[in-house]
């Protein structure tokens, strides 16, 4: 068998084969088409660039865009915990059917999770309806796209959480216990720090997937331009008017977000490694 | 004497009986409001006038184009990023290469790219103001606006779910099983063939289940390179888009209905082989 220095000797056949299936697809779609994005950008330069990002509606729409996800994905961070916890310690009816429910947003496209939440929390739907005495408004406000985010987040720290804590081993609360420990403690000083790894791996997983949500944001959201108007829908709007320069520009800085939060990711999961072993 | 300490020992790991039940209480409302109230509305909504003024709407021809294309996108789009994925597990958990840790990074890049992005990136690369784009149109191949577009949008969206279920799998499985079969005279192929394919099938067929569910689905990344021509490029999320904008809530929702079924056929068959073969399924749903 050939060896090269890149590469360690093996006996089983295919590396070239598979290795170049593998970059081909990989090239044609991804990586060539990210990188005529990054070119664009290099071509009309980080100046330019910054100029075109520098205005007051961009900057509304890539805070706003980050802000709903960090809330929406902080609030999935709690109610992760607390459902994965109930899965997999409790018993009670209906258990194997809410942990089913849990990947419905996996399942469900966008564009139907935003018209069927719209529906809902429209001033004229169920909880529209229920919710208009309070003062409240969900639909084309700010709230609708915590909604919204909330929904299409929900089953990534359950599901990185999840198996932590059906490894988990009792025996180690049993001595906290024994040792004096009130059963709050336990929780909070013993096994919240053994899911932190991965609840905090789930929760940078919503982050990503949030901050670029479109389908399931833009029907709830009302699109005001400074107010409710997310970063993706701004592309589009550049892209409908065919400003590739500003639509460009725009999917650069989510780029670089994207790229911060990958490394984010990969972060913990190499801190985590080290705390506790594999995850 | 055992069954005294089996009680306490079960008492001290577990909460007070009170928090436990107003725990539970609160996360199956929570469930309720969140998850099943919009899949219920879905329906509700589709059926607000009848069954018949939404199996109507499902025969308009906007609408079954529209089921016609998505399922023809799916059908090219979810094999090839089989054969990706099955490729790319191949290369990365039978070889030993420099490199390995970044390219993983670069198969999970779409998961964290906004769909948006992905559309807008894959429009600058084949779009009609690139050198690409201007050589394929020059060829009469039209990409952007175009089927093929919507074939590439969908890939890149669904990109990891195939070769990241299969990974984690083939690292646990390891190299041995097929070392031998090779040792005993089997071919490459053959190895592959009667010796992996049998051990990750149901690995496979759980990313490819996921992969449909999100490829018959994708709006964003198609929204922007499908140029939503009317019964042309117009998948189902888009035709839902375009309903829903023109106030035919009936047709919108009946549509949506359909890929709500779908999105439950999908979570039914997850949640089977879940219970089936979780043992043979990725590591990371075991432990």
């Amino acid at each position: 068998m050939r060896a090269s220095i890149l590469r360690s000797p093996s006996p089983l056949p295919g590396f070239g084969l598979s290795f170049g299936i593998m970059m081909a697809i990989l090239s044609i779609v991804v990586l060539l088409p990210i990188g005529a994005l990054l070119g664009r950008g290099l071509m009309i330069g980080p100046g330019d660039l910054w100029d075109m990002v520098n205005s007051r509606r961009i900057w509304s729409a890539l805070s706003l865009s980050f802000r709903a996800a960090l809330i929406a994905s902080l609030f999935n961070l709690v109610f992760g915990i607390v459902l994965a916890w109930v899965l997999v310690r409790y018993r009670f009816w209906g258990r194997k059917l809410v942990d089913a429910a849990v990947d419905l947003p996996f399942a469900l496209p966008t564009a139907v999770a935003g018209i069927a939440l719209t529906a809902l929390y429209a001033p004229n739907g169920v909880f529209g309806q229920a919710l208009a005495p309070l003062g409240i408004k969900v639909a084309y406000t700010e709230l609708g796209i915590w909604m919204a985010l909330i929904f299409i987040g929900l089953p990534f720290v359950v599901r990185t959480v999840q198996p932590v804590i059906e490894e988990l081993d009792r025996e180690v609360e049993e001595v906290s216990a024994t040792l004096g420990a009130r059963r709050a403690y336990t929780l909070r000083r013993v096994v919240l720090p053994t899911l932190a790894p991965a609840a905090l791996t789930g929760f940078a997983l919503a982050l990503a997937r949030s901050v670029g949500e479109y389908g399931s944001v833009i029907f709830i959201a009302g699109n005001i331009p400074n107010l409710t108007e997310i970063a993706p829908l701004l592309i589009v709007i550049r892209l409908e008017e065919y400003n590739y320069d500003a639509a460009a520009a725009i999917g650069i800085a989510m780029l670089l977000i994207s790229f911060a939060m990958l490394l984010a990711i990969n972060l913990i999961q190499i801190w985590s490694r080290r705390r506790i072993g594999l995850v | 004497m055992s069954d005294i300490t089996f009680i306490r020992a079960e008492s001290v790991t577990t909460e007070p009986r009170l928090v436990r039940g107003a725990v539970i209480g609160t996360v199956l409302v929570l469930i309720a409001i969140l998850l099943f109230a919009p899949l219920i509305a879905v329906f509700a909504e589709a059926l607000s006038r009848g069954w018949a003024a939404a199996v109507a709407s499902l025969g308009a021809p906007d609408a079954r184009s529209a089921i016609r294309l998505t399922m023809i996108v799916a059908a090219i789009a979810v094999p090839l990023n089989a054969v990706f994925g099955i490729a790319a597990a191949w290369a990365i958990t039978k070889f030993d290469f420099r490199g390995k840790a970044f390219l993983i990074t670069l198969i999970d890049l779409p998961f964290s790219v906004s769909p948006v992005v992905a559309g807008l990136a894959l429009v600058l690369l084949f779009g009609a103001n690139s050198s690409l784009g201007a050589w394929f149109i020059a060829h009469d191949v039209r990409i952007v606006f175009a089927f093929p577009g919507i074939v590439l949008a969908t890939m890149f969206v669904t990109f990891p779910f195939v070769a990241r279920e299969l990974i984690p799998v083939m690292i646990e499985q390891g190299r041995a099983e097929e070392e031998a079969a090779l040792t005993l005279g089997a071919s490459g192929w053959r190895a592959f063939l009667t010796v992996t394919l049998p051990n990750i099938r149901w690995a496979l067929l759980y990313g490819v289940l996921l992969c449909n569910a999100r490829a018959m689905g994708e709006f964003g990344a198609v929204a922007v390179i499908s140029g939503k021509i009317r019964g042309e490029t117009t998948t189902m999320p888009i035709m839902i888009e375009m309903l829903y904008n023109e106030y035919l809530s009936v047709a919108a929702f009946s549509l949506a209905a359909v890929l709500a079924l779908l999105a439950l056929v999908t979570l039914t068959l997850k949640s089977l082989l879940e219970w089936r073969h979780a043992d043979v399924l990725a590591a990371t749903r075991r432990h």
